[in-house]
């Protein structure tokens, strides 16, 4: 009986000191949701949503504070990958936060930039290259299209360009054919 | 030597139709008044323009160059000036523009200077990197830079080198006539290509419904200098393909998204290896090809056609398509696409141009649903499940469909061919393969911005911490330092207020002296005017209180 007892006890004090050990060792540095989250989201950086960006709106949602719907870049197939990671109801995206827009990148006219750097300092990913007084103009690669330089801009050149289809993004189109032989 | 040979999975026999256009030689074309040459003629990065509208150019001369490892440049076909270089319909199946270089040919046809390669003498990385500029690319019809290929990377030693002239495809005869007609020069390029891999072994693969090609290339390897197999392969649909070849000859098969060098075998298409000696033995880079142009036009054939001919003048000379045509294919009928202009170039890709009837290819039934018969299955020759597939790429569930191995679908049309509902699998998997392509690209460029956006965070926050720290260390140094600083500053404007004296009263006019007298009197004339007016002039502290005063 008393061996059993301490048998027992000795097991538990062994796992309790394993278990202790590995919570120590292995332990996960920030929240994985919140990363999983981050992964999901478009990463344009431009704030619709209501946060400063796609990490801080990842981390609301994690916590509860905002909603899956709020983020157009994303659109539908972004809210239903939240949706499903989450293990909550697809719903629609919410209009207030704007609606999803064909991907376009901004374009500077630099005949009439001034130079002000205003944008480079708007710019999320620094897709702006310049100095002040200087023309500036946009890395068309690295921009992501979040209109947040169009704001601060004194003089309006900046403009955006949606990226039109080309030999290089070409995708086959889903088949559509007729079921039914029409005359 | 009769090497025992192997089977892949499924195949089909379509009918052959090659008849019509391998009975006559390869004849040439004339040279066309204009040539249009895409800048994206291969897989791979665009090529580098390196040309101006106006540039008079020579024939064989570098239009744009190869830009990184895996691209190719393009030359001038004939001698001529640059007219244009804007967006033009390029055979493509989008139909979309794309950069071209127009070429008005002056009709001289001068070529360069021809600068042939004595590839024994120079080290290979270095004939590899000429074949690049050359505008080497696999001419079966995917067009892949070929130096790539012909790189020994150390890790994966070549032993088995195959040429591809299976030609499975019906109606294409391009390879099928070269080999008969230009086989020795076929041997000279495999023996370079040999040479550059160092392998042990060399097979060419032909299929056995080409015996007069084979029996050329015999006689033109019992000529060579190294030993070579000529193998007829069976006949059977897409025998052809790099890995069904393969499979054939040697009974090896090429894992999953692995490349043919990784298992030590290395294949290259007939043309290919005729334009590698081109190339090396008479410094001809790579400005034509040849063209089957078939199906329903007046005089099937085959052709040495100047890249960059637009295909309406191909057809024109090829006695021109008939009345009923309603459609032109580049390619074979069973992977070709059909062209959205006939005003487009003729690429390094293009090997065959089938004018198209009705009578040929009579309209597709309508599809009907999917019975999961599997018959797609048993005809897949890399042994895929198409029939899931096709469920995954309709449903658009591209993560299911890329864990069933859709990127080893090599779009052969053999499923589509067998399958009794009619049903355009092959297009499914195309929408589905570029699909999930974007989806990855899309990923790449967040993954990019992330990157991106964090980094500059950290930057701002960086900066702000420094410009603290910097403030900080201002306003402790000010309050520890006040008394002292002010003493050794007081001392300095002191000392250098001395200096500041002692540098006026040295200072005196250097031209003065050794003067004539006229001069000197002159000089002291205006040094008393000046004194006159300094005594005249109030002081100028009173000046500026005046000044004040006024406002």
């Amino acid at each position: 009986m008393l061996t059993a007892l301490l048998v027992m006890l000795g097991l538990a004090l062994l796992l309790g000191i394993v278990l202790g050990y590995s919570a120590l060792r292995f332990k996960v540095e920030g929240d994985p949701l919140v990363d999983k989250i981050d992964a999901i989201l478009p990463q344009t950086q431009c704030g619709q949503c209501g946060y400063p960006g796609c990490k801080p709106y990842a981390t609301a949602i994690a916590q509860g504070a905002a909603d899956i719907n709020q983020c157009p870049p994303g659109g539908e197939t972004g809210m239903r990958a939240l949706a499903d990671l989450l293990g909550v109801e697809p719903k629609p995206l919410n209009a207030e936060h704007g609606l999803p827009k064909p991907k376009s990148v901004a374009v500077i006219d630099e005949t009439t930039c001034i130079g002000c750097t205003l944008c480079i300092q708007a710019c999320p990913v620094d897709a702006i290259l310049g100095a002040a007084k200087h023309m500036h103009t946009i890395i068309a690669s690295e921009c992501t299209g979040c209109e947040l330089c169009l704001a601060p801009c004194p003089v309006d050149c900046i403009t955006m360009e949606p990226v039109g289809e080309s030999v290089a993004n070409w995708k086959w189109r889903y088949p559509v054919y007729p079921l039914k032989q029409t005359a | 030597m009769i090497s025992r040979l192997f089977k892949f999975n499924g195949g089909v026999h379509p009918p052959q139709h090659k008849l019509a256009s391998a009975n006559s030689p390869i004849a040439s074309v004339p040279m066309p008044q204009r040539l249009v040459l895409p800048l994206r003629q291969h897989v791979g990065n665009v090529s580098k323009l390196q040309v101006a509208v106006g540039d008079r150019v020579l024939k064989g001369e570098l239009l744009a160059a190869a830009d990184g490892m895996i691209s190719a440049a393009v030359h001038a076909p004939t001698s001529g000036t640059i007219s244009a270089i804007d967006e033009q319909l390029i055979p493509h199946a989008s139909g979309l523009p794309d950069l071209c270089i127009t070429l008005e040919a002056d009709g001289e046809d001068r070529w360069i200077d021809h600068a042939p390669v004595d590839y024994r003498q120079l080290p290979k990385a270095e004939v590899i990197a000429r074949l690049r500029d050359a505008g080497v690319v696999g001419l079966g019809g995917a067009a892949f830079p070929s130096h790539v290929k012909l790189r020994e990377d150390g890790r994966h030693p070549v032993a088995t080198l195959i040429l591809n002239g299976a030609e499975c495809e019906p109606y294409i005869t391009c390879d099928d006539r070269l080999m008969r007609d230009r086989a020795e020069e076929i041997v000279r390029g495999l023996e370079i290509m040999q040479y550059l891999l160092g392998t042990a072994r060399c097979m060419i693969g032909i299929e056995d419904n080409k015996p007069e090609a084979a029996a050329a290339m015999r006689a033109a390897c019992a000529n060579s200098a190294i030993p070579i197999e000529v193998v007829e392969v069976p006949t059977l649909y897409p025998g052809g393909g790099a890995k069904q070849l393969i499979k054939v000859l040697t009974g090896l098969e090429v894992p999953s998204g692995r490349l043919p060098t990784e298992i030590g075998v290395q294949c290259f298409n007939v043309a290919t290896a005729y334009t590698v000696h081109r190339f090396v033995n008479f410094g001809e880079p790579v400005i034509s090809r040849v063209v089957t142009v078939t199906g329903n036009v007046a005089h099937p054939g085959n052709f040495e056609v100047p890249l960059g001919m637009a295909i309406e003048d191909l057809v024109q000379v090829a006695g021109g398509a008939g009345d009923d045509t309603n459609g032109f294919i580049m390619g074979g009928p069973m992977m070709g696409f059909s062209l959205p202009s006939i005003r487009v170039p003729v690429v390094k890709a293009t090997n065959c141009i089938i004018a198209s009837a009705p009578r040929m290819f009579p309209p597709q039934p309508p599809a009907l649903p999917c019975i999961r018969c599997t018959r797609c299955a048993d005809a897949c020759p890399v042994n895929l499940q198409p029939q899931e597939l096709y469920w995954f790429a309709k449903s658009q569930n591209l993560d299911k469909a890329r864990s069933y191995n859709i990127f080893d679908c090599i779009e052969c049309g053999c499923c589509n061919y067998v399958c009794p509902s009619h049903i355009p699998l092959v297009q499914y998997y195309r929408f589905a393969k570029s699909e999930i392509i974007a989806q990855d690209k899309a990923k790449q460029a967040a993954n990019l911005a992330r990157e991106r956006n964090e980094f500059r965070l950290a930057r701002i926050e960086r900066e702000k911490q420094e410009r603290a720290a910097k403030h900080a260390q201002r306003a402790a140094g000010a309050k520890a330092e006040s008394s002292e600083a002010d003493e050794a500053k007081k001392a300095a404007i002191a000392a250098a207020m001395e200096r500041a004296k002692a540098q006026k009263a040295e200072v005196a006019p250097k031209n003065t002296e050794d003067l004539p007298a006229a001069a000197q009197a002159e000089v002291a004339a205006i040094e008393a005017r000046r004194a006159e007016a300094a005594a005249a002039k109030p002081p100028t502290d009173s000046l500026k209180q005046e000044k004040q005063e006024n406002g």
